[in-house]
């Protein structure tokens, strides 16, 4: 049989994959609502948070879209789709299928041909990437024990810890947008990016206080992250020349 | 006795990433069987030995790192939609912030599995849509003019998340955050494996912001 990684076989598995996704996805976001509702919070901000976190969510969504392309000239779309619709990450699936492709002697060129070679890829995509999905049902009730016992101990000292570890995650971030500074003027976009999202947000947070702008609350996050990437596109051709 | 809802979103939480487990290794197991290729345990070694040291470890650490942030059922369903540092942890941050709830508390829960479902659900659909009209949407997506914002997606994401959490917390966000930019002025070659400095953060935070509570600082 001659081998097709953008076969018909292959995008009948995705498509059932990617239903699997979406239908817990509405499991829990119907069961969350009827909590929201059960429990008294007010509906409209529950509302107010899907439509902000929707328009939030499209443009890393085509970030992750173009990994998806990234790894299509090599492995075909289904695969790829499959891996970056569950679990996965371009930073993650990129470095399996590379490493791979390296040890078994395959150029990364080309679309691959070698069924064999494309289900150890497929293999490795997913080995590598099980303790994340195998450790939360593991761990996650004795995480929150931990948690919990901190914050029954001293709970302000529980609330620091919880935004301690947010603001770690953070730190490590925008630490990385420095690493390029060598690089000369270049190395810095990235610097002036995170600067401009910030400046944005500043801004968005002196109009909802200020100019009592509330509805901009839920949106401020998303007008910052889009207004840097639209920043980003125009100042990198004037400092890239 | 009724099972309270946070142990039911255990118990539906497990059913849901267990059938996950499941499906996911039916899809390489699938590949070998239709196409009669198994790749023989060597090429696998190889490709995972390349691999997995680094991704077990960030692996193990995520899970460590974000499940308290993401309640019970976003961990439940962000850790199977994946995406999580770039997409489902800032959403619920985000969210969480925006709603004026906390993590750990009912209120934080439901919120923030919301805004994971949602998210995981649009990523899901642009991502298919993306790959149904993948001709058309090509050229624009991979255009030259639009590869500097999409290169450019983290710090335009954690630019503004920091504004509201640095500063917020300013005494706390000191210590993180000038490690952190000193190691990656020194190390940049470290950006590749920013994950693992993610909890390497979290401790100098912790650490940090126990000696400010300590001396009553903050």
């Amino acid at each position: 049989m001659v081998f097709n990684p953008n076969s018909g076989f292959l995008y009948i598995i995705a498509v059932i994959m990617i239903l699997f996704v979406i239908a817990q996805s509405l499991f829990f976001l119907i069961r969350a609502y009827r909590r929201a509702r059960t429990i008294g919070m007010d509906m409209a901000q529950v509302r107010k948070t899907i439509i902000s976190t929707a328009i939030f969510t499209i443009a890393p969504a085509v970030s992750i879209l173009l990994g998806v392309v990234t790894l299509s000239k090599f492995i075909g779309l289904p695969l790829p789709w499959i891996r970056l619709s569950v679990i996965g990450a371009i930073t993650y699936e990129l470095p399996a299928a590379t490493t791979t492709a390296n040890a078994l002697g395959i150029s990364l060129s080309e679309t691959i041909v070698d069924p064999r070679a494309y289900s150890a890829i497929a293999w490795v995509m997913t080995l590598g990437i099980i303790p994340s999905i195998v450790l939360v049902p593991i761990l996650l009730k004795r995480i929150q024990k931990g948690i919990l016992s901190i914050k029954n101990k001293d709970s302000k000292w529980g609330d620091l810890f919880i935004t301690a570890m947010f603001l770690g995650m953070i730190a490590a971030f925008l630490g990385m947008v420095f690493s390029d500074v060598r690089n000369g003027l270049v190395g810095w976009i990235p610097i002036f990016v995170l600067l401009f999202s910030a400046l944005l947000m500043g801004i968005s947070g002196l109009l909802i206080k200020v100019c009592k702008m509330k509805w901009l609350q839920n949106y401020a996050l998303p007008f910052s992250m889009l207004g840097a990437m639209a920043f980003a596109a125009v100042i990198t051709p004037i400092i890239v020349k | 006795m009724k099972k309270s809802y946070d142990d039911m979103s255990h118990y539906y939480g497990r059913l849901w990433i267990w059938t996950a487990v499941v499906m996911l290794f039916c899809v390489p197991i699938a590949i070998c069987i239709h196409y009669n290729a198994w790749p023989g345990f060597t090429p696998v070694l190889k490709g995972l030995i390349g691999v997995a040291p680094i991704y077990w470890t960030v692996g193990t650490i995520e899970v460590i790192t974000y499940t308290p942030m993401l309640g019970t059922s976003g961990s439940y369903l962000g850790f199977v939609t994946g995406n999580l540092t770039n997409l489902k942890v800032p959403s619920a941050l985000n969210a969480m912030e925006n709603a004026g709830v906390k993590s750990g508390t009912e209120e934080g829960e439901v919120i923030s599995t919301i805004a994971i479902a949602t998210s995981s659900i649009v990523t899901t659909i642009v991502i298919a849509i993306g790959v149904l009209l993948l001709a058309q949407l090509a050229p624009i997506i991979n255009s030259p003019a639009l590869k500097p914002a999409f290169e450019n997606i983290l710090p335009s994401l954690f630019g503004g998340l920091a504004v509201v959490y640095v500063s917020k917390n300013w005494k706390l966000s000191l210590a993180p955050l000038l490690f952190m930019i000193v190691l990656f002025l020194l190390v940049p070659s470290l950006a590749s494996s920013v994950g693992i400095l993610v909890p390497v953060g979290a401790l100098i935070s912790i650490g940090a912001a126990r000696i400010l509570y300590k001396k009553n600082m903050i």
